[in-house]
């Protein structure tokens, strides 16, 4: 078979896939950036060029405002919480003899579980008058509340089940990164004076899972910035945009209110945070490698 | 057991039983008469004929078995069409040279990087343009191809002595035989992870259905459950945790069944 037929077979087998690719998201990916200075609404033919229009919009919207805000805050509880949570049970599980399986097995099943559907469930926990939590509270003579009406409450509720929906997968990757560390290593620093186990941890495991640290964080971020099936399933954004996101505004407006352009600008500013950690990611790294 | 390891433990099966609640909470509920889950009241003495009335109520009264066959169609036309799609294009990305293979890595790189959600708007134009809205084809189209699968199956494949794709070639195999007839099968295990990971994240989405479809008829699970709490309004707590229950089942079982594939392929989906 000569070289240049080998190019040409390449290629055939190559066309349907990349014409999809670039067709279904390579293209719709570049669609985004100029409808967002549009006036384009689903429905309606005539469309016009509007400038920043869009983004001035957005800026005096208060539920938008909200929104940002509230993903940031989302995104601030969920990844701390999820890494720390995630890493210290990592380590109890390590060594945790025949229960091993049982334990990673029970903190995994939230992650494959269907989180629509555990937010119907998760609406009953929290019901003011009949909810698991209110009566659980009780029998520790706590007062109950109104988890996902009171708008102070509602977003570290919404945050919780997501640290609950992703401390799987970090418990996981934390359980792959520990394994990784050779047992002589932490001997070693057993015979150098690093007696205790938190000794060796903090001599030892916590440098070397550095680079697995960052991975989970840049992880768990991501999917904490893409908060939508929770929102919509148990507050619709509520009460008064407490609890309004990016991925559920951007929802609403393009497909309830059919504003595409508007749609498109919500999108880029979403797409602007996922960038921004993705470049927090590679500072990150070079930072957590370079320690090594 | 000394004083440490009961600490260990103490501390293990507290976070399990809170990670474990809602699920526990749901199974209770989705067994209790409707007089008792109303008012929250979760016993463990459980009466066969309220098992029965619940589960028939959310599998017979409702869309339920519809949505989850919607469900089941929807997870095999895209995983299909992911595998279908990028194992060509992964072979001739890992083992040929052709004119823009390296642009195609770099659009597939960008693509791994792209948060779906941003699409949706193009997308749903998209859909709408080809006349497909509110049909399977519109909730399978966009899924068809997964910069995920076809990375996987590319470095996958790249693993495989060009030696191996010399001597089929030689035996007189075309490209296309190569591809499904001797790649496809030394990398099970990619394929494997690659259909844990489409599923796990087809039969659990919500975002692009509700976007996609409007009939019930065409729902999958997800969207239809919403549909179904929608009608009953809270008024009846035992057929809905009977349906989240039918509705999270089918993935939890195949996980516990699987475990150690299920676990790696999470892992594996993060390692590029």
């Amino acid at each position: 078979m000569s070289r240049q037929h080998e190019r040409v077979g390449g290629g055939l087998l190559a066309l349907p896939g990349t014409f999809l690719l670039v067709v279904l998201l390579i293209v719709p990916a570049l669609a985004v950036l100029p409808l967002a200075f549009t006036n384009w609404e689903f429905g309606r033919s005539q469309v016009a060029l509007i400038g920043w229009g869009n983004f001035a919009e957005l800026a005096q919207d208060a539920r938008f405002v909200a929104a940002v805000r509230n993903t940031i805050v989302h995104m601030a509880i969920v990844v701390p919480v999820t890494v720390g949570l995630g890493l210290m049970l990592a380590l109890l599980i390590e060594d945790s003899g025949p229960l091993k399986t049982v334990y990673r097995t029970a903190h995994f099943l939230p992650v494959v579980a269907t989180l629509a559907a555990m937010a119907v469930v998760w609406d009953g926990v929290l019901h003011p008058t009949f909810g698991l939590l209110n009566h659980a509270l009780g029998w520790f003579g706590l007062p109950p509340h109104n988890w996902l009406r009171d708008e102070a409450l509602v977003l570290p509720t919404l945050a919780l089940i997501a640290v609950w929906h992703n401390l799987g997968f970090a418990v996981i990757m934390f359980l792959a990164g520990l394994k990784s560390i050779p047992r002589a290593l932490l001997d070693a620093a057993m015979l150098d004076g690093a007696t205790s186990t938190l000794d060796r941890v903090r001599a030892v495991t916590l440098p070397l899972l550095a680079p697995v640290t960052v991975f989970v964080t840049v992880i768990t971020a991501k999917r904490a910035l893409g908060v939508f099936d929770t929102v919509t399933v148990m507050t619709a954004g509520g009460p008064d945009n407490a609890s309004e996101v990016l991925l559920h505004l951007l929802y609403v407006e393009s497909f309830e209110h059919l504003r595409a352009g508007y749609g498109a600008a919500i999108s880029l500013v979403y797409l602007a945070l996922v960038v921004a950690v993705v470049i927090g990611q590679r500072s990150l790294e070079r930072v957590s490698f370079h320690e090594r | 057991m000394n004083g440490r390891s009961l600490a260990r433990h103490g501390m293990l099966v507290t976070s399990t039983l809170v990670v474990a609640s809602p699920f526990v909470w749901m199974v209770l509920l989705s067994f209790m008469p409707p007089e008792r889950a109303g008012r929250g009241t979760v016993s463990l003495l459980f009466e066969a004929a309220a098992i029965r009335a619940n589960y028939a109520a959310a599998l017979t009264e409702t869309n339920m078995p519809r949505f989850l066959l919607n469900g089941v169609i929807v997870c095999a036309a895209t995983l299909g069409g992911q595998i279908a799609i990028g194992a060509p294009l992964a072979f001739a990305l890992a083992k040929t040279a052709f004119r823009g293979r390296s642009l195609v890595i770099g659009l597939v790189l960008v693509a791994l990087l792209l948060p779906s959600e941003i699409l949706a708007v193009p997308l749903f134009f998209l859909c709408y343009g080809l006349g497909i809205l509110d049909s399977y084809a519109a909730l399978v189209l966009p899924g068809v191809v997964s910069p995920t699968a076809i990375f996987l199956l590319y470095q996958a494949f790249r693993t495989v002595p060009d030696e191996l794709v010399q001597s089929a070639r030689i035996d007189g195999l075309s490209d296309w035989g190569i591809v499904w007839r001797v790649m496809v099968p030394l990398c099970r295990p990619v394929l494997a992870a690659i259909a844990v990971l489409s599923l796990v994240g087809r039969w659990n989405d919500l975002y692009w259905p509700a976007i996609a479809v409007t009939s019930p008829e065409l729902m999958p699970p997800p969207l239809g459950i919403l549909v179904f709490r929608d009608e009953e309004a809270g008024t009846s707590y035992g057929p809905l945790m009977a349906a989240t229950v039918v509705t999270t089942a089918p993935l939890i079982v195949a996980f516990l069944v699987a475990q150690r594939r299920f676990i790696d392929s999470f892992t594996a989906s993060t390692s590029r």
